[in-house]
């Protein structure tokens, strides 16, 4: 009987400890997370009103760079991976190699988007056509507000896209 | 090589490996300490808790201060305290802990000294702890100077120039710690890597020396009873445990030691939260300024009875400039403890405070007087204050030229 | 019952020393000052009722020359700099000018600035104070205007725009990402001094200290270059309440969770307690 007693306050006292120490580790988990200042650095609004037929222009969103290229209307269209927004048609891209993360530059006359690292090839609605990418550039999460698009934010568009993929 | 069989478990294999029930016993079930303790014998576990605190805390900490000049005071009283999630938490508990540390610090060393703990074949547990005393100094010093407030700019302004003192190359030592002319970004930069490498590495090594030089004299007990281990631990293991003076370091004392500690973090807790003024001095929440000194600056109330001493002596003497002798005096008051345990003459009396005559005088005037100065460290160094420090600290380093007289003298006593 | 002396001693040395070197100490080094005084006594009160149209007209022909009403959208007729390197000083916009001041200190203020300001240590007749002294108006144009600047707003101002127009002028916010209308090279050369900024100041200086200092700066730092501004108690308060919601955001978090805390711990000693007496029964 005594013995029973004895583990039971011997296992409360674990048990408390225990609690303490999940609880100590939770708050410090939060210490470690993103700051404030980082998280809403992470939403970046771009104007693309400005740029021209044929004209990729790079941003820079979440320290990585995106590309922001209006479709010429020779170029084909993608109903998978286009941003329109009005009569504008637009690749909105992650420029970042879905190989090993170079950044491939864009090529007007070939129409693509090429990495010097290993001869990566993407189409105008950046497609993997040629070389050892895997997949397709990614799309950032946007929003259209009105001739901006908001990086970081998923609005209705985004989730239309991401939809289509799936 | 040990014979190694088919394990029976995972305790069992490790035991085959790294001999972990002999490790057990001889750190934990078997390690006896005396069963006639009071609480002030929690304290060294008390300890070991707070630098946990401090351990953990430091490192988050770390993972957002910047160790420059322009960034520091933003990252700590900005990014820390504002933006990172609990970062006033783990500050607040820095803080509080290191001012928590020195109280406890005190009191392990008064129940030392009054229980006569450091004579006796327990002279390297009390060298030991008073090296760790400085290392802790050290450490605490080095890290007020961090957050780059008003009163860590000056503390370093102040307590560096201390070292121009030193005969011929005074000078050239201040430049040589600070790394600049000044106090500037080298000293910051310098001090941020002795609070958070070496001396946490000196202090850890101490630690443990100081520990395993606690084992062949074993602890100390309330009345200074020569205790035979061998025979009481025998006692303990045939199960007459009631009989036996002794009891093991796990579960027995230990249990008594989280009652201890549970105790002083509820207070802890408490100080973090509500009340961390005397640990936290407003006025370091004021950026750094090298153009204007603080209408009162003063050291961490650890620190003030030191710093009496070395203010006490505030005039001339004998053709002595006053601020040699005061920072000869500091220099003595910072290491007369270290050698305690030589002054005192009477090597073979161990017993607690109260039963010996003179002793007992000699402790609580110490006490007090350690109090006064502390006290007089912090009020403005005017008028009769000065008076007060002055011959608080005379009275300071009179007991220690008194020590070996007054136990001498026991000592025959002793003898008739 | 000896472990209950023993504690009783050590908590005996443990509070005198803290006494002496928090209490004690802090009353050596601050002495007791007057209580923050929002009457402003020595301002001669503002007897008559004004006259609100007639404020306007006032208002109209003296004022919006410098000063910007921007609730009624009046700019101000310089930008910032401009206007400090006229005046030295950027003049304050009035759309809360007579909500958040007192109005017997804003009548001594219009008649003699100086004197309100408690500034005659630093302005005089060698170097002019930048807003010009109104004595060649009647009392009741004074009340005039003061009782037109009461009526330009109704909706009460938030604790961050009393502290924009009654401290924005001269101090910064840094942790609020607000930076003072006047920059710092134009305020040494108007008051001598550089404004310090105020984002820490709560924790530094305690609201305790700022009330009575705010109120009446001269009167607790001899030969300071801040003016006495003459808020009404309520918007000192707001003022205070800004300061520490910028510097001390945590305190309703950190004053919550003090309360888990400590809580947890009393839990964990009691367990800790009842544990301890089961393994000394054995052995004691």
């Amino acid at each position: 009987m005594a013995q029973t007693r004895r583990d039971f306050i011997g296992m409360a006292l674990g048990g408390i400890t225990a609690v303490g120490g999940v609880c100590t580790l939770g708050a410090m988990k939060k210490s470690w997370d993103p700051l404030p200042s980082v998280q809403s650095a992470g939403f970046v609004t771009v104007d693309v009103s400005t740029i021209q037929e044929g004209e990729a222009r790079s941003f820079q969103w979440r320290g990585k760079p995106i590309f922001v290229l209006r479709k010429s209307a020779d170029t084909p269209k993608n109903a998978k991976r286009d941003v329109v927004i009005g009569e504008k048609v637009f690749t909105l891209v992650i420029g970042l190699c879905t190989h090993l993360g170079c950044i491939p530059s864009y090529d007007a006359k070939q129409k693509s988007f090429i990495c010097a690292c290993h001869g990566g090839v993407f189409d105008a609605s950046g497609i993997n056509t040629f070389g050892p990418p895997p997949r397709p550039l990614d799309i950032p999460p946007f929003k259209i507000a009105g001739e901006s698009l908001v990086l970081g934010e998923e609005g209705e568009e985004y989730k239309k896209l991401t939809a289509k993929k799936a | 090589m040990a014979e190694i069989r088919k394990s029976e478990g995972l305790i069992d294999w490790l035991d085959q490996r790294l001999a972990v029930k002999a490790f057990m016993r001889v750190m934990m079930t078997e390690y006896w300490i005396p069963k006639n303790i009071n609480f002030l014998w929690a304290m060294g576990v008390v300890l070991v808790v707070l630098f946990g605190v401090l351990l953990v805390t430091g490192l988050l900490l770390l993972m957002y201060y910047k160790p420059d000049i322009n960034l520091a005071f933003d990252s700590v009283n900005y990014t820390i305290m504002q933006e990172v999630e609990y970062g006033w938490l783990w500050r607040h508990m820095h803080g509080v802990a290191a001012s928590a540390t020195f109280l406890i610090i005190y009191i392990h060393l008064f129940t030392g000294i009054y229980y006569g703990s450091y004579k006796k074949g327990r002279e390297m547990i009390w060298i030991t702890g008073m090296v760790l005393f400085i290392a802790f100094s050290a450490e605490a010093f080095s890290g007020y100077m961090l957050p780059w407030g008003q009163m860590s700019y000056w503390a370093a302004q102040v307590i560096t120039n201390l070292f121009s003192g030193i005969p011929v190359i005074g000078d050239d030592v201040v430049i040589w710690i600070r790394g600049d002319y000044v106090v500037a970004d080298a000293t910051l930069t310098r001090f941020f890597m002795l609070h958070v490498v070496l001396l946490p590495l000196v202090i850890i090594v101490v630690i443990a020396v100081h520990f395993y030089s606690l084992r062949f004299p074993h602890v100390n007990n309330q009345d200074s009873e020569e205790l035979n281990f061998d025979v009481e631990a025998k006692k303990f293991l045939d199960g007459r445990k009631k009989e036996s003076k002794v009891v093991p370091f796990w579960p027995v004392f230990l249990s008594k030691d989280f009652f201890v500690v549970g105790a002083f973090m509820t207070f802890f807790f408490l100080l973090c939260c509500y009340h961390f003024d005397f640990a936290m001095d407003p006025i370091n929440f004021e950026p750094a300024n090298s153009m204007k000194t603080p209408a009162h600056i003063y050291p961490e109330w650890y620190f003030l009875w030191n710093y009496e001493v070395l203010r006490g002596f505030f005039f001339d003497i004998a053709g002595i400039a006053a601020m040699d002798i005061g920072l000869i005096a500091f220099v003595i008051a910072n290491i007369v403890f270290m050698v305690l345990p030589f002054l005192d003459r009477n090597p073979m009396n161990t017993a607690p405070a109260h039963k010996r005559p003179l002793f007992k005088y000699w402790f609580w005037i110490l006490v007090v007087d350690m109090i006064v100065l502390t006290v007089y460290g912090k009020l403005p160094p005017t008028g009769v204050n000065a008076w007060v420090g002055f011959f608080a600290a005379i009275i300071f380093l009179g007991l220690f030229i008194a020590l070996p007289f007054i136990t001498k003298h026991e000592a025959k006593g002793d003898v008739q | 019952m000896r472990e209950l002396k023993i504690l009783a001693i050590v908590i005996f040395f443990t509070a005198v020393t803290y006494w002496g070197v928090e209490p004690y100490a802090h009353s050596q080094m601050h002495p007791h000052v007057a209580p923050a005084d929002f009457n402003f006594k020595d301002i001669q009160p503002l007897a008559l009722n004004g006259n609100n149209e007639n404020g306007k007209t006032l208002v109209e022909a003296n004022c919006i020359a410098c000063h910007s009403i921007k609730s009624l959208g009046l700019e101000a007729p310089m930008s910032n700099d401009d206007a400090a390197s006229a005046y030295g000083v950027v003049p304050p916009d009035l759309s809360h000018a007579g909500v958040i001041y007192d109005k017997n200190y804003l009548a001594g203020f219009l008649k003699d600035p100086v004197n309100a300001t408690k500034l005659s240590h630093k302005f005089g007749d060698t170097k002019p104070y930048a807003m010009p002294s109104y004595s060649f108006l009647s009392d009741q144009e004074i009340a005039d205007i003061v009782a037109y600047l009461k009526n330009v707003v109704a909706t009460k101002p938030t604790d961050k725009m009393v502290f924009e127009e009654a401290c924005g002028r001269c101090h910064s916010m840094k942790y609020d990402s607000f930076k003072a209308q006047t920059s710092s090279t134009f305020m040494k050369n108007y008051l001598g001094a550089e404004a310090p900024d105020l984002s820490m100041m709560i924790r530094s200086k305690k609201a305790e200290y700022l009330t009575p200092f705010i109120n009446e700066p001269l009167k607790m730092v001899e030969g300071i270059a801040m003016p006495r501004v003459g808020l009404t108690a309520a918007s000192q308060e707001q003022v205070i309440a800004y300061m520490e919601n910028v510097g001390d955001r945590k305190k309703a978090e950190r004053e919550d969770l003090g309360l888990k805390l400590i809580g947890f711990m009393a839990i964990f000693t009691l367990i800790a307690y009842a544990w301890k007496v089961r393994i000394w029964k054995e052995v004691a």
